[in-house]
């Protein structure tokens, strides 16, 4: 996969995520992880090879299936991509809202759910006054909202300190528990450590597997 | 209050919260720009309406009459055969009435050359008959002129055609300048509210993307445009038709129950011309909205 002419991201990789999986994503800054993460949840599409997601070809679907599949993956983007006019509920209702779903069906679920994040007192909140661990919570309940078959989250302790990280760390794996396929991209090795999940490498394009690290802060050489 | 009452007001207010910004720095501009060319476009509606019937005026006054001139033969004078020739031609269909001009009318009409009270009591004047055509159904030359043959008079039917058919170009050319002005400037407008719709909608590009992200279908993002956009464009026309209509009514007020002038004469209902431009503008938007929503959303994969 590569991004207009430059040279190829991402090369040779070939992997499957079992359903109901926890993995996590490593690898240097630059690696490609944001990519990789970028074709499984639709928002490139692959130069060369193909990716199959719930038994379906998506490299090649045409657009107008895409939106369908989208549904079934949570996204914690990077960026989080918060609407900054919208309050933390609307925010994290949003992937209802776009299935045109009614509110009154979903208002107690998703207060529940910003609850259950820390977020229930900053419903009518807009995301800019939010701190940035606020945001990121914000974005996990966003992505998590729709019951999603498929959860992404693209460095999601990222901005927050190390009992904050822990948390949503147990929150990734409490979803993880409810059925979700879990892929969170990171580069905090002490968090991969403690999770004790398997892990991907990416390396200069190239993905390797690699066991869960048993020790906290051990580095594991890419082979 | 009690929270049950809280908790209904907050869902009120969650059912309403539209997905787009409802303030938005541009749109001070994009309404006051689209109000300024719904006012011109709707005042250059109503002057095309008022040239229009001003026109007709002109080649309605025209045709709706003719002069005769008769010359006396026989033993007829002057006098005895233009009241012939008039006699003669009222019974035509399609005249309303035809008067002999007694000698008094005749010589008002050569004032301007000759002054009054300059003409010399027997300067033979010409025999004029004025008939009054019916303006709905005038009568045709040919039946004037085969009435006065019957009559057995030497009449010549004032040939106005020739220099009517001029004024009647003329008054095409009114009526084709105001409308090409009005299809100019409802292209304009149309135009600007296209541009500005555009520049709304890439100032939203976040907005595009995460909903696109978020699982939504193209259609639904693009109608969340499309109403915006409508709804902007008829709000912002509507003051601009408004005011339009409030200056075609000082107009009118202004120049009596004849209108402005006989050169503009505008009349009430032509102000209701300016209801049609909000819609149509609101029309303008929601289409160039959704172009420009499905032109960002195509470049997403
Ligand atoms: N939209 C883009 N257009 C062009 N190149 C891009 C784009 N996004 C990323 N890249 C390039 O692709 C490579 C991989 O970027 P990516 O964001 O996937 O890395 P990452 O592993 O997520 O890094 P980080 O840990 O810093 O988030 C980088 O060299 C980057 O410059
Ligand atoms: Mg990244």
């Amino acid at each position: 996969m590569r991004y207009g002419t430059s040279p190829d991201v991402l090369r040779d990789i070939s992997f499957s995520l079992a359903p109901g999986s926890f993995h996590f994503l490593t690898g240097a800054s630059g690696a490609g992880k944001s990519s990789l993460l970028k074709l499984i949840y639709l928002a490139q599409r692959p130069s060369r090879g193909e990716i199959t997601l719930f038994g379906q070809d998506v490299g090649r679907a045409p657009r107008d299936a895409l939106p369908a599949l989208r549904r079934r993956i949570g996204v914690v983007f990077q960026e989080f991509h918060l609407l900054d006019h919208l309050t933390v509920f609307d925010n994290a209702a949003l992937p209802l809202r776009v299935t045109e779903q009614r509110t009154d069906l979903y208002r107690s679920d998703v207060s529940e759910l910003l609850q259950w994040v820390g977020l229930g007192a900053r419903l009518e909140s807009y995301p800019p006054t939010l701190s940035g661990g606020e945001k990121q919570r914000l974005a996990i309940a966003r992505a998590v909202v729709n019951r999603p078959d498929i959860l992404l989250a693209d460095e999601p302790t990222g901005n927050v300190d190390h009992a904050m990280a822990l948390r949503i760390l147990r929150l990734l794996v409490e979803l993880n528990r409810m059925g979700a396929t879990v892929l969170i991209a990171s580069h905090d090795e002490d968090l991969v450590a403690r999770s004790g999940m398997p892990v991907l490498h990416l390396d200069d394009g190239v993905l390797t597997r690699q066991p869960p690290r048993s020790a906290p802060g051990r580095d594991t050489a890419p082979s | 209050m009690s929270e049950i009452e809280a908790r209904q007001t907050d869902a009120e207010r969650r059912r309403i919260t539209p997905l787009l910004p409802v303030t938005d720095g541009r749109d001070g501009g994009l309404v006051f720009t689209v109000a300024v060319l719904a006012f011109i476009a709707c005042l250059a509606v109503i002057a095309a309406l008022a040239a229009d019937r001003a026109a007709q005026g002109w080649t309605s006054d025209l045709s709706a009459s003719v002069t005769l001139q008769v010359r006396p033969k026989g033993g007829d004078t002057g006098p005895e055969a233009a009241a012939r020739a008039a006699e003669a031609v009222a019974g035509v269909k399609g005249v309303v009435e035809a008067r002999a001009l007694d000698r008094k009318s005749a010589e008002a009409l050569l004032e301007p050359w000759l002054g009054k009270d300059n003409i010399p009591q027997d300067l033979p004047l010409p025999q004029l008959v004025t008939v009054d055509l019916d303006p709905k159904a005038p009568a045709s030359l040919a039946s004037l002129n085969a009435a006065l043959a019957t009559a057995h008079l030497d009449a010549s039917v004032d040939d106005r055609q020739r220099w009517m058919s001029d004024v009647r170009r003329a008054a095409d050319l009114v009526r084709l300048a105001a409308v090409v002005a009005c299809l100019i400037l409802a292209a304009a407008a149309g135009s600007v509210i296209a541009f500005a719709t555009r520049q709304g909608l890439a100032a939203r590009r976040d907005v595009v993307e995460v909903l696109h992200l978020c699982g939504a279908e193209d259609q639904f993002v693009a109608n969340l445009f499309m109403g915006r956009f409508a709804v902007l464009a008829l709000q912002a026309s509507a003051y601009g038709a408004l005011a339009a209509a409030a200056g075609g009514a000082g107009l009118r007020l202004l120049g009596g129950s004849d209108g402005f002038s006989p050169a503009l004469p505008i009349a009430w209902q032509d102000l209701a011309i300016c209801a049609g431009a909000p819609i149509l503008a609101a029309l303008v938007a929601a289409l160039s909205a959704r172009s420009a929503a499905m032109a960002i959303l195509r470049a997403q994969p």
